[in-house]
């Protein structure tokens, strides 16, 4: 009970630091909001990412939308275990393939089938190169051959990377915002080749022009 | 209640007397030419005077907190303004410190200045102390690549969002004799006078504007905005010199120095947007962009401003 009123409070607080620092801003996609039940999978290149797509979506579809992330980086600490579960209700996934006790996509898959929506980060780690994005990993193809009725909305955070780069400890406010793309589905008889590289090019498709792209 | 509480009241209640007017004009305009909300130009305008209501209320309740709250807006505005210009400027990694240091450490000893009522450290705080350590901070991290742009950029955002803007509550710090008590009316002096020439420039621009002023910088702009605006702000500074330690003729004179500093100002940072490839500063202030976008025009007549006011009228 204690636990659970920390975590509510610990969350609008995490919310509103965000909003302060970065006064996130959703840029919806021309045929409106996503549908109810969605799998988001976005860009990655802070610790901060899912906490401004949870920030920007409406609450009745913020709600039941939970976030996927490493288990072995999040029960680190119990503090960390705490926010990542507690807060965030996150689905911690085990991303060593070889000590995994549990398999990543019928976690997942069980989430969905309860109705819940996923953030997803496909590139499977945070991106701290000088490149846009890094090649997806296939759990998003897996995710899709067993839920193809849900729809997967590609989501590009822009600019959280400026507020706190690798190994900084103090954020510094910056304006970001996040944008969604059109809503899309697995193809009947797409391969998983085809189907990764459709997603990276839906997601690569809203980061901002390199023209007005801040070095 | 004090003659400076009454005269306040006053002006609230002309400025919301105006406000319901707008809001009218603005609810018939709808239901004319918009009633199904595709007239883009009548949406903007009632949300630009939906979002007019939001902040005179929020200077209202500023100028009943007292000094403190004064001070808290600023302070606010020079946060949320200088969040605007950093997001737009060339940073690399090497200046997470300077900026880091420019939002919490360089903003809030400016505003504390100004609580104290330290004038002397204040009014070189920014120009002397920031600018020499700043870049101090910046080049300990050894990245080299576009330092003088990277750096330069950095002081004028503080510069502008910071001490700049913080000239408006500075005005509370002045002195002047027979004038005690009053001095958040000189805010609201150049707040109307500032406003409402940008209104006033864009109510004359889109009923007469025909010539183009400056088409590189601001297509919006026009001659006929610009006369008619400057001109009619300047007369409605003059009739509020009641308000004011100025005689109706030295109010119109600084009405019209406030205006077209105003003015200028607004140019150089369109200048800016254009350079960054971006139409407005941000989107905090509905239909009217980003709080720089509301701000320009007071950040750079501000200064001038205080220090006219400073050098003629004040003690200190």
């Amino acid at each position: 009970m204690i636990r659970d009123l920390t975590a509510k409070l610990a969350s609008i607080a995490i919310m509103m630091f965000a909003r302060a620092l970065t006064a996130a801003r959703a840029i919806w996609h021309e045929t409106g909001l996503p549908p109810k039940q969605s799998i988001y999978f976005a860009n990655h290149s802070s610790h901060g990412d899912f906490v401004l797509i949870w920030a920007v979506l409406p609450p009745w579809l913020r709600e039941r939308t939970r976030p996927v992330a490493g288990a072995e980086y999040w029960l680190k600490s119990k503090l960390s275990a705490f926010i990542g579960r507690d807060v965030f209700d996150a689905v911690l996934i085990e991303r060593d393939p070889e000590a995994r006790t549990q398999d990543p996509v019928e976690q997942m898959t069980t989430v969905l089938n309860d109705g819940s929506s996923l953030i997803l980060f496909p590139e499977g780690t945070r991106n701290q190169t000088e490149a846009r994005m890094l090649p997806f990993k296939s759990g998003l193809y897996h995710l899709a051959c067993k839920r193809p009725d849900v729809a997967l909305v590609p989501v590009w955070i822009n600019n959280l990377n400026r507020v706190m780069p690798k190994g900084e400890f103090v954020p510094i406010p910056l304006i970001c915002t996040v944008t969604f793309g059109e809503p899309m589905r697995l193809k009947a008889q797409e391969t998983k080749d085809e189907f990764i590289a459709r997603a990276e090019a839906a997601l690569l498709a809203l980061s901002p022009s390199s023209t007005e792209d801040n070095a | 209640m004090s003659t400076a509480s009454l005269d306040m009241l006053k002006l609230l209640l002309g400025v919301g007397g105006i406000l319901v007017l707008a809001s009218s004009v603005g609810y018939v305009l709808k239901r004319k030419l918009s009633p199904d909300g595709s007239n883009g130009a009548i949406e903007n305008l009632n949300a630009r005077i939906k979002a007019w209501w939001a902040m005179v209320i929020l200077i209202a309740i500023a100028f009943v907190a007292g000094r403190v709250g004064v001070l808290l807006l600023f302070a606010f505005c020079s946060f949320a303004a200088l969040r605007e210009f950093i997001t737009l400027i060339n940073t690399r990694r090497g200046d997470h410190w300077a900026i880091a240091a420019a939002f919490f450490v360089v903003l809030p000893i400016n505003y504390f200045l100004l609580w104290a009522e330290q004038y002397g450290i204040y009014s070189i705080f920014v120009p002397v102390y920031a600018f020499l350590l700043m870049p101090i901070v910046a080049v300990m991290r050894g990245d080299t690549r576009d330092f003088l742009l990277r750096i330069s950029e950095v002081q004028w955002a503080l510069m502008i969002c910071v001490f700049c803007a913080s000239h408006v509550p500075a005005l509370l710090t002045l002195q002047i004799p027979g004038y005690e008590g009053r001095n958040v009316l000189l805010i609201a002096f150049l707040v109307i006078v500032v406003q409402s020439s940008d209104v006033l420039q864009y109510v004359w621009g889109k009923l007469f504007g025909k010539t183009k002023i400056a088409p590189t910088l601001s297509p919006s702009k026009t001659v006929e905005g610009f006369v008619g605006g400057v001109a009619s702000a300047t007369l409605i500074g003059a009739s509020l010199w009641w308000i004011t330690p100025f005689t109706p003729m030295q109010a119109a004179l600084m009405s019209l120095i406030i205006t077209l500093m105003g003015f200028f100002g607004g140019l150089v940072m369109s200048a800016i947007k254009r350079d960054r490839g971006v139409k407005d500063w941000g989107h905090l202030i509905e239909g009217h962009g980003g709080l720089i976008d509301r701000l320009d025009s007071v950040v750079f007549s501000a200064p001038i401003f205080f220090h006219l006011t400073r050098y003629w009228w004040s003690l200190t």
